[in-house]
Order: structure tokens, then C-alpha cells, then sequence
């Protein structure tokens, strides 16, 4: 089971991510923003991080990265795709996924261990969380606020597309509550807080962010 | 204008140069001349200017600061000492450890936001230079008066500053402090702390060695921002015309020195440098300078061929400009296209723009023509020297003279109000408005960050071996004992990382003072660089490095001495690391160290506007047994949590070890007004099983420490004696300062 962690000029957190997954069991793949292969992995994950220094918008440039065009179509075809934070503007301005991330709604960057309820468990990404379960991993973000068209919040809401909520105070002023949702198929999963750092209590607030990659090998092996 | 060659410079002796307008003296003018026999070319001029700032060459501090190598402690973990980049500390297991504080205040008042956010980028690349990775970045801050309008503006700025640059890289920002008081308004300080990792084997230098290799500038290009920053807006206090100053500034792109980071760690990776210098402070002067000095002196460098943003840009500008994000390498000629490959991987300009020589002449050209041809020591190292005049303000004797005169709390409501008070001050109110803009988790290393005693990161995820890292200052009791305020801020962060379980390694400094030209300030300075070498001597811990920061005053009123002192720390296993507070009901609470009526320079005496009597006089024989003690009972597992107790007092202390978890406590307390409010140092506050109580006592009698029970965890609320505090109302108290003030 590979699963490829993407490092665009301005990644962050790839080595988080490719901790989670090895530590789930998997075996994480280092994919570079200028190739386009995509080293036969399984699943892909775009960290997060100010990919080209947010230039532009944030993900505005990496969606015209050659990996991109190999990950666009691969999800195409039902590979799971995961956009963590920066990954999920990524995943916006790449149309993969519906809607935009704009500042948050106090205008500051957030730092905080944020509680979430997982509201569909039944992508690739979150099939080992119960439904509703609540998790606690860390929000950090200067531009999480999901903002959609009234159409489009209602077709996500319709079709059991958001993936996450948050629990409490609304923290960036997303529209009802989204941390995180899914394309169609259910393939392509976007979230703002940041499961890959909490996967050890050491280091994290909790253990509860592993779920979504033991989450992607269980789905892989099945 | 035409350009001003050295063939110029020798045919026209007498022109007339504005040397005084680039800040030098007119001795400093003719000694230049004498160095070079004939006058400065308008470019030397600029180096020399910059190169001899306050800022750059530490002309005021340099007669006092040699006492920390003269009164070093023996260390063997010390790998790199004073003087380069970064020191450098051996932490075990093959693993160095590299860190350092610098202030970045004048510009930050400026332009709080850039201001802010280069500091964090300099010292990164500090830390860089040395051949580390950069882990983690801490931010000591101070700022005038909490509700003063211009703090308003200040505060945000600087702390967006940070964390959109400190963010943006990929750095935790794991500590820090955020204090108020009146002199700082006009005159914030904004220091940074970097710490990075690397193996003893990657060690980099700043030295350009062996004649025909190859100079190499790489990063962002050479704009017109921060010219003359240094000495500009460094070296001269602020004024009415302040404004005009605002081009002085740098302005930062964090992403550009991501890519510089990742760059420049697999160039080390690959051993392609011989030597390497940062672009900081005086830019290029400075790094070719201090490059061609820390090898045999001889550089020819071809200023034309460094990249421009501004085309427009004079030689001398180009000299001075202090553009972030750059980086010069000495780099043999056979590894030169390795070294462009990884550049164009990471899209970081670069550019050879020179070589280094036989001679002991650095020499730059531009377009051909001689510019610039100076022995490089005098520029980097023989700048002048000042043995300032110096003597004991007429202010200390009389507030020594001065008993502290407060009220002291004894009923229960009284009680009640002061422990509020304490908690919603400024000064000691929850910082998670400032914090949660940073970046904590960032590197999956963290494993504590504020509000804990000190932060600490991870470096070895299979063996678990860390670092702590605390910084710390008491500026009133600086203020009112400079000597003894410097070994006392030095203890306290010592004793800071000793809570975790972490030993105390090596020191670092940031000195923030006011003008080197009143000679009471500059007594305030002596007495402080005095103290913090016996302090650092007398408790065996080397200073590996620093900085001074002078000139932050307005007009005639100058901050309060404000050492602060940054201490690491190591620990074998950061899985045992003793956190600052409890999680359970029915631990014992233990006082170590002794209480005294120390309520002179106590927050308590701030908050009723007094700021008289006698600072403590540091015992660091005693603070070592406490450390001792600390790590002895780390060691055997007695403890569930340690908090030291500094600002604030117990009452202080009390209030963030309830309010961490959410588990409450009983106290009993004797003369309670002084237990709550007294800030003798040398004291901790531990929570341990009742089982292990008679290994405590036992621990204590070994060390020499008095150690008494005060009170048991558990419950909803702080109790002392007959006063309660609900925990609600306690947490509504110290979180909603700072929302209140900045939104």
C-alpha cells in the first residue's frame, strides 16, 4: 500500500504527512511538484503549507503544477485523493473538489487544538471513524473559511458531502460549520484541520487524527 | 554621479564625503583614511559605515562582553563559540544543536509587521548558516503600555509579523514572552530565538579559505530595501523625524527563504561549500567582509554581476542594501555545477560573483573599474573600539533607599481580588491571542509550547532525545539591581527548563538597553554583562552567543535594562518530560525553595505603580541544588508536574496550573498575602503522588532545599484558606485580557 505525499515549493507539512502514513502502516511515496509520475501509488495526499508563498491565492499556482495534471486524472479514475489545508485550496482551485477557502472571518491566522464531528464515514479516507464521532486534532490556517454559492452548499449537504464539522464556536466562519468535504464519487477528500498532527499524543493533542490513515489502508486492503 | 574608483579616490584627496551623515564620527573618518592611506571610495565609505555601526560592531559592548570568554566556565559541550553566526552546543548521540537570539526592535516599531517578520527571517538564516536545520523559533516581546493606543498598532503588527513569516517556514514557534511597561512604548523589543539540528560533521564556517574558489550568491535578488538599516535605524535613537525613515525597513518573503532553506540543506548534504555566510545586517558589506576575514583576507568580487530587482541601484547601494533571503557560499570550482543544480531544483537564483585570492586585499569591482580595495579584518573585525564613560545612575540609590510600600491582602475577599488582579494583568494573562496566531505543531516535533515553563522539541524520533529551550528577563529587578537582575533572569531559565526534566546546557543573550552615550545606561549595561558572566560562570554554563541592542530609548527616558537570557537544555528521553501542570485529583502540592518578603520589582508592586526597594540577590549555589533536586526527582519519576514560580508570584504560579487542565486545588497558606504575592526566586511548585512524599523530603534534605506542603489538587475551584475561586470565574479573568485589548 504507497501512498504519495506531494512537496510543492512551500510544503510544510510533508513530513507529517508521510510520518501518518507510515506510522499507519502504510508506506509513504515523496512525490515532487515537477514530475508527473506518480510512482504507482495508491492514494495521493496534498499537505499543507503556503504552496508558492500563497502567491496569487492559496493553491492558485500549484493546481498548474505537472504533478497536478497526473492527479487530476488519476482521481478521475477513483484513486483517493486527500488535500490537507493548503492541499484542500489546492484541490478547490483544481475544481476537484467545489467551493474556495477565504481568510478567516477574524482575519488572523488560527492556531488550536479544534474538535471536529465526522459526518461521512463512508469515504476512502474516513471508514474507520464511527458516524458523528467527535475527534480533537489542530486547526491552523490563515484562509480556512469554506465558502460556497447557496447551490452548491445545499447539493453538498443534499448528497452527504461534508465530511467534517466543526464542534462549538464556529472558528473561521466556513459556512455551516465545513471543515472538510468530499467530490462526488468520494474519492477526493478535503480537509482543513490537520489529522497528521495528531497521531501521537506526544506531540499532538490527540492520537484521533491516525483514523484517516488507517482509514485509507483499510479501504486500500479491502 | 560617476562612479568613484579607487583610482578617484587617490586623485581627489580632498573631496568632501558625508561620513557624518552615514553615522560615523569624525575620528572614525580619519581612521579609516589612515587604514587605507588616501580616502574612502564612496563605496568603502558605505561598507566602513555600516560595517562600523553600533549594530554591526559592537563598538560600545565589545570592551564589556569579552568577559564571557574570559570568565567561560570549562564546558565540553561547547562545539562553536562567540563570534560565528550561531553557537554551537554538543547535545549527545552525534547530534549539535545551534541557537541564538537577535533583536529586531527599531524596525518593528517602524513597520511592525516586516519589522517582525525579518527579524524571524534573520535569525533563521543564522541559524542556517551554521549547517542546521532550523526546528523551532521563540519570540521574547515587549511593548508599552498595554491599553495604549499605539500598542494597539504595535502588538497585531508584530505578532501577524511573526507568525506570517515564522509560518510560512515551517518553523514551531514554541515559547516566548509578552510583557508591558511604559518605557517600552516608542521603543518595543522584538527578539527572536532560532534553534536548529545538525550532526557534529556539518558543521559550516564563515571563512572563505582556499584561493580560487568560487564566491556565490544565492537566493532572493539585491533590491533597494533596508539601505543603510543597519546604521540608520540601529545606531540612532528615534526622533521627531522618524518618518522619513520608513524605506529603511526590509521587507520579507518567507517563501523565498523556504526554498533558501531546503536549498541550502541539501548543498550541505552534499558537502558543496567551504565556507557560508547569511546576508543579514549590512548585506553584502558585511558578508564578503566577514567571509574574506575568517580565511586568508584576499577576495576579488565583480559587484556587477549580482542580480538586481532595481536596475537603478549605485554600487554603494548594492554595498549596503539589507535585501532578505540571501545567502553567499564559498564554493571549490568542481562542485560549482552540483551546487547550480540544486538551485534551479528549487528555483533559487544564484550567481558566482567572485573568488577568493592569494592576498589579503578584498577587492570589488564594478564593470571593471577598482571600487572597493580594503584589508577585510578592518572592516569585519578592527572597527573602533569605545571604552564608554560610565557611572551609577542617580535613580538607584534612591529607589534602594525606598521600602516597597503595598497593600497586602489578608481576607478572604481581599484574597479573592488580588489572585483575580494577577490573573488579568497584562503581564501575566493568558498570551493565547498572541500564541494561537503561531504555529505550533508544524514538524510533528513539538512537545511543549507555551503556556508550558519552556518549549520543547523532539530531535530524534527513535532514540527521543530533546531540547528545551526558556528564555526569561526580569527588567524590574534589572532596573533596580542590573547585577543581580541578570544573574537572577539567568536562573530563571535555568531553573525553567530543569522543571521539565531538562538539563541546563549553554546560554544565549539579547541585551536591549538604551543609549551607550548616557553613561548611566552604559553602567546599567556593565553591571548586567557583569552579572550574567559570573551568574553563567558560577552555574557552569557557557554563553555561546548573542546580541546588543542599544539605543532603545526616546528622547532622554531609555527602556528598563532588559537582558534577556535564553537558556537550553537537554533531555534524554522527551517522553518523560514533566509537564508545567497536573490533570488529576488527589496529588499533593509541594512548595520548593524559600519564601521571603521579596515584593520589590513583583508584579504586585507594578500593578500599584511602584517600582522601588531591593531586587533579591541571586543565590545560585541554592538554584543549582534546585535544579539538581528537579532533575533528581525527573529522574526517579516522582513528579506529576512542575511549575517554577517567577512574575506573579505562587498566586500566578496557582493560576495557570489550575486553569492548564482544568483540575482545581486546595491551599493552605501562612502569612498568605506574601506566599500569593512574594516573587523570591529559586522556587518551584510541585505535584506528586502522596506515596512518593518521603522520597521528596528525602531529595530535599540531599539538596539543601526547603520544601513544604501547601495543598492538594482537585476540584472545581482555587481555594486558599477561606477563599474560593471558581474556576470559571478564575479562566474569565486571565483569558479575556488580551481579546478585550486587541480584539
Amino acid at each position: 500500500m504507497r501512498v504519495g505525499v506531494i512537496t510543492f515549493p512551500g510544503t510544510l507539512d510533508d513530513r507529517d504527512a508521510a510520518r501518518a502514513v507510515n506510522r499507519s502502516g502504510a508506506q509513504a511515496v515523496l512525490l515532487w511538484h515537477g514530475d508527473t509520475d506518480l510512482k504507482k501509488v495508491d492514494a495521493v495526499i496534498l499537505p499543507g503549507g503556503f504552496s508558492y508563498g500563497d502567491y496569487l491565492r492559496a493553491g492558485a499556482i500549484s493546481r498548474f503544477s505537472p504533478v497536478m495534471n497526473s492527479v487530476i486524472e488519476a482521481a478521475g479514475e477513483g484513486m483517493p485523493v486527500l488535500g490537507i489545508c493548503n492541499g484542500f485550496q489546492v484541490l478547490c482551485e483544481s475544481h476537484l473538489l467545489p467551493g474556495a477557502l477565504t481568510r478567516n472571518s477574524d482575519l488572523h491566522f488560527l492556531c488550536r487544538d479544534q474538535e471536529i464531528e465526522i459526518t461521512n464515514n463512508m469515504t476512502p479516507w474516513t471508514t474507520t471513524f464511527s458516524l458523528k464521532e467527535r475527534i480533537v486534532i489542530p486547526l491552523k490556517n490563515g484562509e480556512g473559511s469554506f465558502q460556497c454559492d447557496d447551490k452548491t452548499l445545499a447539493q453538498l449537504e443534499d448528497e452527504g458531502r461534508v465530511v467534517a464539522r466543526y464542534v462549538g464556536e464556529n472558528p473561521n466562519g466556513s459556512r455551516n460549520l465545513i471543515a472538510g468535504i468530499s467530490n462526488e464519487r468520494g474519492n477526493v477528500v478535503g480537509l482543513m484541520p490537520h489529522p497528521e498532527h495528531a497521531i501521537d499524543p506526544l506531540t499532538g493533542p490527540t492520537a484521533q487524527g491516525l483514523g484517516f490513515f488507517t482509514s485509507i489502508l483499510n479501504s486500500m486492503v479491502k | 554621479m560617476s562612479l568613484d574608483t579607487v583610482a578617484a579616490a587617490q586623485s581627489s584627496p580632498d573631496t568632501k564625503q558625508p561620513f557624518a551623515e552615514l553615522g560615523l564620527k569624525p575620528d572614525e573618518y580619519a581612521r579609516i583614511k589612515e587604514i587605507l592611506g588616501r580616502r574612502p571610495t564612496s563605496s568603502e565609505l558605505a561598507m566602513y559605515s555600516v560595517m562600523w555601526s553600533e549594530h554591526c560592531s559592537y563598538k560600545s559592548s565589545k570592551v564589556h562582553l569579552k568577559q564571557f570568554s574570559e570568565k567561560a566556565p570549562k564546558s565540553a559541550a561547547l562545539l562553536v563559540g562567540i563570534g560565528e553566526n550561531a553557537g554551537v552546543v554538543d547535545v549527545g548521540q552525534g547530534y549539535a544543536v545551534t541557537f541564538k537570539i537577535e533583536s529586531h526592535n527599531h524596525p518593528s516599531f517602524i513597520e511592525p509587521y516586516q519589522g517582525a517578520a525579518t527579524g524571524i527571517g534573520g535569525i533563521v538564516r543564522d541559524i542556517l548558516t551554521m549547517g542546521a536545520r532550523p526546528i523551532a523559533v521563540m519570540d521574547p516581546l515587549r511593548f508599552g503600555p498595554a491599553d495604549a493606543p499605539d500598542t494597539r498598532r504595535v502588538l497585531p503588527g508584530i505578532v501577524a509579523g511573526i507568525g506570517g513569516y515564522g509560518n510560512c517556514l515551517g518553523l514551531p514557534n514554541i515559547g516566548g514572552e509578552v510583557v508591558f511597561d511604559q518605557t517600552y512604548a516608542g521603543n518595543p523589543l522584538v527578539n527572536a530565538l532560532c534553534v536548529g539540528v545538525m550532526k557534529h560533521s556539518d558543521i559550516k564556517l564563515a571563512k572563505a579559505a582556499g584561493a580560487g574558489n568560487l564566491v556565490v550568491l544565492f537566493g532572493a535578488k539585491t533590491g533597494g530595501d533596508g539601505i543603510g538599516g543597519v546604521s540608520v535605524l540601529a545606531s540612532e535613537t528615534f526622533d521627531s523625524s522618524r518618518s522619513t525613515k520608513r524605506p529603511s525597513v526590509q521587507v520579507g518573503d518567507p517563501f523565498v527563504e523556504k526554498l533558501l532553506i531546503e536549498c541550502s540543506l541539501e548543498i550541505f548534504a552534499e558537502d558543496l561549500v567551504v565556507g557560508i555566510q547569511d546576508l543579514g545586517g549590512a548585506g553584502l558589506s558585511c558578508a564578503t567582509s566577514e567571509l574574506a576575514s575568517g580565511g586568508s583576507g584576499g577576495m576579488k568580487v565583480a559587484l556587477d554581476k549580482v542580480p538586481l530587482r532595481d536596475p537603478s541601484l549605485s554600487p554603494e547601494e548594492i554595498l549596503m542594501s539589507e535585501s532578505q533571503e540571501r545567502m553567499c557560499a564559498i564554493v571549490e570550482p568542481h562542485k560549482l555545477p552540483r551546487f547550480l543544480e540544486i538551485c534551479k531544483k528549487w528555483d533559487v537564483t544564484v550567481t558566482a560573483i567572485g573568488e577568493v585570492t592569494d592576498g589579503n586585499r578584498l577587492e570589488i569591482t564594478w564593470n571593471g573599474e577598482l571600487i572597493v580595495n580594503v584589508p577585510p579584518r578592518t572592516v569585519a573585525h578592527e572597527g573602533p573600539v569605545y571604552n564608554r564613560p560610565m557611572a551609577q545612575p542617580a535613580y538607584i540609590d534612591k529607589v534602594n533607599s525606598q521600602k516597597v510600600k503595598l497593600s497586602i491582602p489578608h481576607t478572604a475577599t481581599e484574597i479573592k481580588e488580588a489572585v483575580l488582579k494577577l490573573a488579568a494583568a497584562p503581564n501575566l494573562a493568558d498570551k493565547s491571542w498572541v500564541t494561537s496566531q503561531y504555529d505550533r505543531y508544524v514538524q510533528g516535533n513539538t512537545i511543549q509550547s507555551h503556556p508550558e515553563d519552556s518549549g520543547m522539541v523532539r530531535i530524534d524520533e527513535t532514540t527521543h532525545l530533546g531540547v528545551a529551550i526558556s528564555t526569561d528577563a526580569n527588567a524590574n529587578w534589572s532596573y533596580l539591581n542590573p547585577y543581580q537582575g541578570a544573574k537572577l533572569a539567568l536562573a530563571e531559565a535555568a531553573r525553567n527548563i530543569a522543571t521539565a526534566g531538562a538539563r541546563p546546557l549553554a546560554v544565549t543573550n539579547c541585551l536591549n538597553f538604551g543609549s551607550p552615550e548616557d553613561p548611566g545606561v552604559m553602567w546599567q549595561f556593565a553591571e548586567t554583562v557583569r552579572g550574567l558572566a559570573d551568574g553563567c560562570l558560577a552555574m557552569g554554563l557557557p554563553v555561546t552567543g548573542g546580541n546588543v541592542s542599544f539605543y532603545n530609548q526616546t528622547g532622554t527616558v531609555a527602556i528598563l535594562p532588559t537582558p534577556v537570557i535564553g537558556v537550553l537544555g537537554v533531555i534524554q528521553d522527551v517522553r518523560t518530560r514533566t509537564p508545567m501542570s497536573f490533570d488529576t485529583a488527589g496529588l499533593d502540592l509541594f512548595l520548593l525553595g524559600q519564601t521571603y518578603e521579596d515584593l520589590s520589582g513583583s508584579e504586585w508592586a507594578f500593578l500599584h505603580g511602584e517600582r522601588t526597594g531591593q531586587a533579591p540577590t541571586a543565590d545560585l549555589a541554592r538554584e543549582m541544588r534546585l535544579i539538581e533536586l528537579l532533575l533528581a526527582g525527573h529522574a526517579a519519576k516522582i513528579f506529576h508536574a512542575a511549575h517554577d514560580l517567577s512574575q506573579g508570584g505562587l498566586s500566578a504560579g496557582l493560576t495557570e496550573m489550575v486553569l492548564r487542565y482544568s483540575v482545581g486545588a486546595i491551599i493552605a497558606l501562612e502569612n498568605v498575602g506574601v506566599a500569593l504575592l512574594s516573587e523570591s526566586p529559586g522556587r518551584v511548585v510541585v505535584a506528586i503522588d502522596p506515596k512518593k512524599v518521603s522520597d521528596l523530603r528525602e531529595l530535599a534534605t540531599t539538596h539543601s532545599i526547603k520544601v513544604e506542603k501547601i495543598g492538594t489538587t482537585g476540584g472545581d475551584s482555587l481555594t486558599i484558606n477561606d477563599c474560593v475561586i471558581d474556576l470559571d470565574e478564575l479562566r474569565h479573568a486571565h483569558t479575556s485580557t488580551f481579546p478585550r485589548l486587541f480584539g
